[in-house]
């Protein structure tokens, strides 16, 4: 085969997939990124319900129930607004009352939060970067970001 | 004394680092001259003095000499001797003093085992590897030196522990497996480097990345394996892939390293692709380093997140410019030089091992994005998003798809003609729809989504290619030939069965969770769980509950699962071990989660049970592939030496 008609081929085959892989991140982009929202974010402008979002804040202190039969219902406030949270699954050891925790799940129409992935840092001095910003910004928090213990 | 001998060491590997640059560099151009063998020994004695410094640091673990910062940061007195020894490339620092005694070795190698017929190209290989030694041994000297001490007064008398979730065998082998395909692929970086620079043919370079890339991605691919296995039992969060920034940092080098072997062969056969094939080798590296970058700075907020730095990754972003931009800017420059290869079909072999180069390289392109998209929305202060594995899903899960399709019609295609029309090859596909059929409709009666059920398709009919791949080789071609074909044929099949693997086990059924007390049930599919006995089952640095789940399934007793919580003490970290009961139908997986206090005064544990259909198919797949690699590269050994005494 000559030489040209091999690069166009090479080309053309190249574009065709690269359009794909284009088109379905584009696709993905537009609905398949999760935003945070802080308490105060929420209470402002609430996202739908059923859109997956992470939520971050401080566990409020004798906010958490554990009902007999599992799981768990808590208060996530930044100090300004608060987000009530149910989750059916087992909360990670780090959770705590007073410590900082991201939660991804939805609101349902009550606007309950129901998470179906709670996260907290192995480290009782680790605050989320995104709860940490948004603290900062309601002038709670001074310490520094992230000060965690290395190693993998 | 011993922490001051081991930070001397490691200063001595850096000066032979350069001393093995220097002199490869000048005796590229005149192999003749003594400089060619002062190259080779610095390197060798390099490699010898870090060993040496990283057994030093074993033995500072073994002895718990706290007065050292890193040891007294991941050690106690209380630890069991192996995860003391483990301990020593558990942290940050010990595994920067592992990765760079790894790649002082693979300039040892290059020197040893690089380009016989070329020595330019070898020496040139052999300084360029002398200058990436520099910069990562720098970056351990300067920042992240295991040997440092710490003040008299602060010297503790026990030791703070390794986190305990780092204490288990699987991930105490992880880090240095992963990290020999990290280093390994290193080789192919500065042999295409070594190539561009020397203006060689594409051929020869590809002949001698082609090696190297193998043993590197069988490494990364045993790597990731006791990572997702150890993620799968010992976070306890059910799953063994989250598309975590982590975990992506090792599947993009991954990708990027399957995809330069597959260019490499047809660079080496027929001469197609040469600026490809050197274009892989310098991004395989990169990637390598941009991983380290994601996992060692913690600008990624990971859900394992370990090391948090902002100095060391600043350290790393510089080195991974002058990684990438360096080896870029000369590719730019000089990759004409690497020549045109020979024309060839679209339907011959090479034009779909480029088909293949290319999904595997979109792959890492769409993995890359979504793994870092959230630091640039950062940067540029935008909203706070996280990328989950929603986007993966739907995005490098179609790339892979349509690569299966393809893998099983490669290894019949001649090279540079077309073969399609080919009548040996006309009845295999039938033979393939077959399991491939047959693995969809077992999907579908496990109740699988349509994802799942083409999943299982694609995977039984992968499987079944390689099958007769590995019979067709067996019949058809001749030794040497022969030994790296079935290398192939394995990590092919390998691949089918993580496809196959991954849509079974996306059939499990949601997870229960309930807080159960002692006598209390639970059910799960069929299978009812009883908490007959809680009792304590202490170990030597940690505390623990201990709950003795029977397992009932239509009233007869199948198995008692006993999964714990433990206290590790110096820590003061509560850790959960996971329990799980392995059939051929799948895994019935355990998790003991927090007492509570019920209002009648009752003491429950929240149980967690899940049941993982046919996870071990995962686990043979990532074993086929690795033997495939270590076949391959056994027909490689093989080949070589009969040249030799040819």
């Amino acid at each position: 085969m000559r030489k040209s008609r091999q690069r166009l081929w090479m080309v053309g085959g190249a574009g065709v997939i690269l359009a794909a892989a284009l088109g379905l991140m584009l696709l993905a982009f537009g609905d398949a990124l999760v935003l945070f929202y802080s308490p105060s974010e929420v209470a402002a402008a609430p996202p739908p319900a059923g859109e997956r979002v992470r939520v971050g804040g401080l566990v409020e202190a004798g906010s958490v129930v554990r009902p007999d039969q599992g799981g768990a219902l808590f208060t996530l406030t930044d100090t300004v607004a608060t987000i009530r949270v149910s989750y059916d699954g087992s909360l990670p050891d780090l959770f705590r009352e007073g410590q900082g925790i991201v939660a991804e799940g939805h609101f349902d129409h009550d606007g309950l939060f129901q998470a179906s992935n709670v996260l907290a840092k192995h480290d009782e001095t680790y605050m989320p970067p995104e709860v940490a910003e948004a603290l900062r910004a309601q002038g709670v928090w001074q310490g520094n970001e992230a000060t965690a213990e290395a190693g993998e | 004394m011993i922490a001051e001998i081991g930070r001397f060491l490691a200063a001595i590997a850096l000066v032979l680092s350069l001393v093995q640059l220097m002199a490869g560099w000048r005796a590229a151009t005149a192999p003749e001259s003594g400089l060619a063998k002062v190259s080779a020994r610095a390197a060798q004695t390099a490699t010898a003095t870090l060993a040496i410094a990283f057994g030093l640091l074993i033995y500072l673990f073994i002895v718990s000499d706290f007065s050292v910062a890193y040891v007294a940061g991941h050690s106690h007195v209380d630890k069991p001797l192996f995860y003391k020894v483990a301990a020593a490339w558990g942290g940050h620092e010990g595994s920067m003093l592992l990765w760079c005694t790894l790649m002082t070795a693979v300039g040892a190698g290059l020197a040893a085992f690089g380009p016989k017929a070329d020595p330019g190209l070898r020496l040139r290989a052999v300084a360029i590897q002398g200058g990436l030694q520099i910069l990562f041994l720098a970056f351990l000297v300067f920042t992240s030196n295991p040997f440092d001490r710490i003040p008299f007064a602060d010297i503790p008398v026990q030791g703070a522990d390794l986190n305990p979730i780092l204490q288990d065998p699987a991930l105490a082998l992880h880090p240095p497996t992963l990290y020999l395909g990290y280093v390994g692929i290193s080789a192919a970086y500065s042999l295409a480097l070594a190539g561009l620079i020397e203006g060689r043919g594409g051929r020869l370079v590809a002949a001698a990345i082609r090696p190297w890339a193998i043993g590197a991605w069988t490494a990364l691919t045993a790597g990731i394996a006791l990572g997702a296995w150890w993620a799968y039992y010992e976070l306890g969060w059910g799953g063994w892939w989250f598309w975590d920034p982590v975990e992506n940092a090792s599947f993009m080098p991954w990708l990027i390293a399957a995809a330069l072997i597959h260019s490499a062969i047809a660079t080496q056969r027929t001469g197609a692709f040469p600026g490809w094939t050197a274009l892989l080798g310098l991004l395989a590296f990169s990637l390598s380093a941009l991983g380290a970058f994601l996992v060692r700075s913690g600008v990624l907020t990971s859900v394992h997140a370990f090391a948090l730095d902002p100095e060391r990754g600043m350290w790393i972003l510089g080195i991974l410019a002058v990684l990438a931009g360096g080896g870029l800017a000369v590719f730019g420059l000089r990759a004409g030089k690497l020549g045109e290869g020979d024309g060839f079909e679209p339907t011959s072999r090479e034009a779909f091992i480029g088909i293949n180069n290319l999904f595997l390289a979109v792959t890492a392109g769409i993995v890359l994005c979504g793994t870092i998209y959230p630091l640039i929305a950062d940067a540029l202060g935008l909203r706070s998003v996280s990328v989950g594995a929603p986007y993966f899903n739907r995005t490098a899960t179609p790339m892979m798809a349509a690569l299966l399709i393809l893998l099983p019609f490669a290894p019949y295609l001649p090279w540079r003609s077309g073969g399609m029309k080919r009548a040996a090859f006309s009845w295999r596909p039938l033979v393939w729809t077959i399991p491939g059929a047959a693995a969809g409709i077992a999907v579908l009666m496990m109740g699988g989504s349509v994802l799942a059920i083409a999943g299982a398709v694609l995977g039984g009919w992968a499987i079944a290619g390689a099958v007769t791949d590995l019979i067709d080789s067996r019949v058809l071609a001749h030794l040497p030939a022969k030994v790296s074909a079935y290398g192939r044929g394995l990590a092919h099949a390998g691949v089918g069965l993580i496809a196959l693997g991954a849509a079974a086990d996306s059939t499990g059924a949601p997870e229960v969770v309930r807080a159960l007390a002692e006598g209390e049930t639970m059910v799960i599919g069929e299978r009812t769980i009883a908490l007959a006995d809680l009792r304590r089952a202490d170990g030597s640095n940690y505390l623990a509950d201990q709950a003795q789940l029977v397992v009932t399934e239509n009233g007869r007793r199948t198995g008692v699962l006993t999964p714990e919580r433990r206290f590790y003490v110096a820590a003061e970290q509560n850790t959960r071990e996971v329990d799980i009961q392995t059939t051929w139908s799948g895994d019935l997986y355990a998790v003991l989660g927090e007492p509570r206090q019920r209002e009648d005064g009752s003491i429950a544990f929240e149980v967690r049970m899940s049941f993982n259909p046919m996870t071990w198919l995962l686990g043979f797949g990532a074993l086929m592939i690795t033997l495939g690699g270590l076949t391959a590269l056994t027909g490689m050994a093989l080949g070589r030496r009969r040249e030799e005494m040819a």
